[in-house]
């Protein structure tokens, strides 16, 4: 007897359907990269290595990349650092304004970028602050920060607190015990909050424009240009961004599996 | 310093000590002492404070008053990794970043002593898992990672080892051959063995000495032997094992024995086994010490003989069996008879008598809770 089956054939169907809808702006990015284009890199007009091979001739593109990186790299370190100091703290201590603290921490979080850019704004002006790459750094910590906290604070309540006291029964000092027990146990999650602060702050489009000033980031470059016809360059730095982004995901996911079959097999 | 450590146990010696939590005393005026080389078990029910004890000698707590001495030195302003002390933790805590080996070998190597890694594979010899030594952790079986935890401790040769329920999440068999094995090892090593536990068959099985704690301080101290046999307080008669409790005024005492009235009916101990010879007291008697008879035995002032009373339920425990005697006007006896073929056989609803000597009584210093409704 034969029934037909909805889940065989529609369900693959329709999350094929979904993952083309998804994949088709990237796809169309990324083979544009190629474009042999003239003014607009909107007609295919034959393939061409060039904007791979001279993507810094075109010298906005790699300025405003270069911004990006910068900003992206400094704020996630900060941050990062910051935020793990701040989500150890909040689950294995207690202390007066603990609770209005981790509350605080979700307001970043909650509010619309465009208050939090706008109202950074002003507090720079209230400074007397020149706009430039160092506010765009302090804007991008900030906002990045209540991410680190949350994703890191996830791991640390999940670290049993005795293997730190058996760390310390066993003659470490509390930094040893930091070093040698706590960080590489937090690791992971220390490592996937960083990956979460540099996405967020290499494509924040809003708080950057609010906060940089005259100074030129990739998501920025990309919005202006847009204007008058978005350059091949722009798509090659994102398909190189999207292609890093998934070898990354890619290598974490083969060393998972290696190390899982290292175990089973022993 | 912590490098120095001497390769044999150390006396333990708890002077006055408290341990105050927001709110509760987890700890109230404890006072110990634990001689070198001896097994010695801290036993009694969750939150007793005996955890917080052993927190507090490996320096995980540190107390609100009071002393800690070890081998006459006072530790108690010392930091946790200063501390000649090891703990085997009750979840084990071995380390999952690392290897068997490495887990052995941390200690070692924080106090830079030479051959970490021979002297961890010694260690591992010991407890007869030289075999898994690259494995990971959380490789093992729960029995294996126990023998790890204590090979990670005994590794350091601490003054002192403490034991936090190390066996608590083994099942029944394992447990059984663990304590076997753990005694067996502490035998070997002389070191001094501090085990917390709340099982009182481990405890008794093991120790040397066992100090029962209830409610932050010491009921009582003593060889297990002693404490089943001649329990000082109610509580101790209740957790070590089961009783038939008697709580009446005392009608007479000498230099040998002592009488109470019990609902019309005369109990008697004898007054050395008594902490207690006026007003109201409690005298019990354990269940194997009991006899039943189907006919009324022969009055006997070295026999407590109460009865004739109805069984009420007959329980098989394997080598025993245990019945449940309905004396009116007395309340539920419970009587152990060893199934060697001695024992008259009964049936449910038999009339029996039951009779226990004297010398089998013991009388408590306090009256057990919920006392004045059998009153």
């Amino acid at each position: 007897m034969t029934r037909f089956s909805l889940g065989k054939y529609l369900l693959p169907t329709y999350v094929f359907l979904t993952f083309l809808f998804l994949m088709v702006p990237i796809g169309y990015t990324f083979v544009f990269s190629f474009n042999d284009s003239i003014k607009s890199n909107i007609i295919w007009r034959g393939f061409t290595l060039d904007n791979w091979l001279n993507v810094c001739d075109q010298a906005d593109v790699c300025g405003a990349f270069g911004n990006s990186l910068l900003v992206a790299v400094t704020a996630t370190a900060v941050s990062t650092v910051l935020g793990t100091m701040i989500a150890i703290a909040l689950v294995r201590y207690r202390f007066k304004f603990r609770s209005a603290t981790n509350l605080l921490l979700f307001l970043p979080l909650a509010t619309p970028e465009v208050v939090m850019g706008a109202g950074l704004a002003a507090q720079f002006l209230d400074f007397g602050w020149t706009k430039g790459l160092t506010t765009v750094i302090i804007a991008h910590v900030m906002f990045t920060l209540s991410f680190v906290v949350v994703t890191v604070k996830a791991r640390v309540a999940t670290l049993d607190p005795a293997l730190e006291e058996a760390g310390r029964d066993l003659y470490a000092s509390p930094m040893q015990v930091f070093w040698k027990i706590t960080f590489p146990l937090l690791l992971p999650g220390i490592l996937s909050a960083a990956m979460l602060a540099f996405a967020l702050s290499f494509d924040d489009f809003i708080i950057t424009q609010f906060n940089s000033g005259s100074v030129d980031t990739f998501p920025k470059f990309v919005y202006t240009a847009a204007a008058r016809g978005i350059p091949p360059e722009a798509n090659v730095v994102g398909s190189f961004v999207f292609i890093v982004a998934i070898a990354i995901v890619i290598a974490v996911q083969v060393r998972s599996a290696l190390k899982k079959r290292k175990l089973l097999s022993k | 310093m912590a490098t120095e450590f001497i390769a044999r146990g150390q006396d333990l010696e708890l002077k006055g000590i408290r341990k105050e939590f927001p709110g509760f005393v987890a700890v109230d005026n404890l006072d110990l002492k634990i001689p070198a080389g001896e097994f010695f078990a801290l036993l009694g029910p969750s939150g007793c404070g005996k955890t917080t004890t052993l927190r507090m000698i490996a320096g995980l707590e540190s107390p609100s008053k009071g002393e800690i001495l070890l081998g006459g030195k006072d530790i108690a302003g010392m930091k946790p990794h200063e501390r000649p002390v090891n703990t085997v933790f009750q979840n084990y805590a071995l380390f999952p970043h690392m290897s068997v080996l490495e887990n052995v070998a941390f200690g070692i190597r924080q106090r830079k002593l030479n051959e970490p890694l021979a002297k961890a594979e010694k260690a591992l010899a010991m407890v007869e898992l030289e075999h898994l030594a690259q494995r990971r952790p959380q490789q093992l079986s729960g029995g294996q990672q126990q023998r790890v935890a204590l090979a990670r401790a005994l590794v350091n040769r601490p003054s002192l080892l403490l034991l936090d329920e190390p066996l608590g999440a083994l099942d029944l068999k394992l447990r059984r051959q663990m304590q076997i094995e753990l005694k067996a090892i502490q035998m070997e090593v002389g070191l001094t063995f501090l085990h917390v536990t709340h099982d009182q068959e481990e405890a008794m099985d093991m120790a040397d000495t066992v100090a029962v704690m209830n409610q932050g301080h010491i009921e009582q101290l003593g060889s297990p032997e002693v404490l089943y046999d001649r329990p000082k307080t109610a509580f101790v008669a209740k957790f070590l094992g089961q009783s038939n409790m008697f709580i009446g005024k005392v009608t007479e005492t000498n230099s040998e024995t002592t009488s109470i009235e019990y609902k019309g009916k005369k109990i008697t101990g004898l007054t050395k086994r008594s902490e207690k010879v006026t007003g109201v007291i409690a005298i019990g008697v354990r269940p194997e010490k009991t006899y039943f008879h189907e006919t009324q035995p022969i009055d006997d002032p070295g026999l407590n003989i109460l009865g004739p009373g109805e069984i009420t339920d007959i329980r098989f425990t394997g080598v025993s069996n245990q019945y449940q005697i309905d004396i009116p006007g007395i309340g539920v006896m419970t009587v152990f008879a060893q199934n060697i073929g001695r024992s008259p056989v009964v049936e449910l609803g038999a009339q029996v008598y039951v009779s226990w000597k004297i010398e089998h009584s013991f009388g408590l210093s306090d009256l057990p809770s919920g006392v004045e409704e059998e009153q």
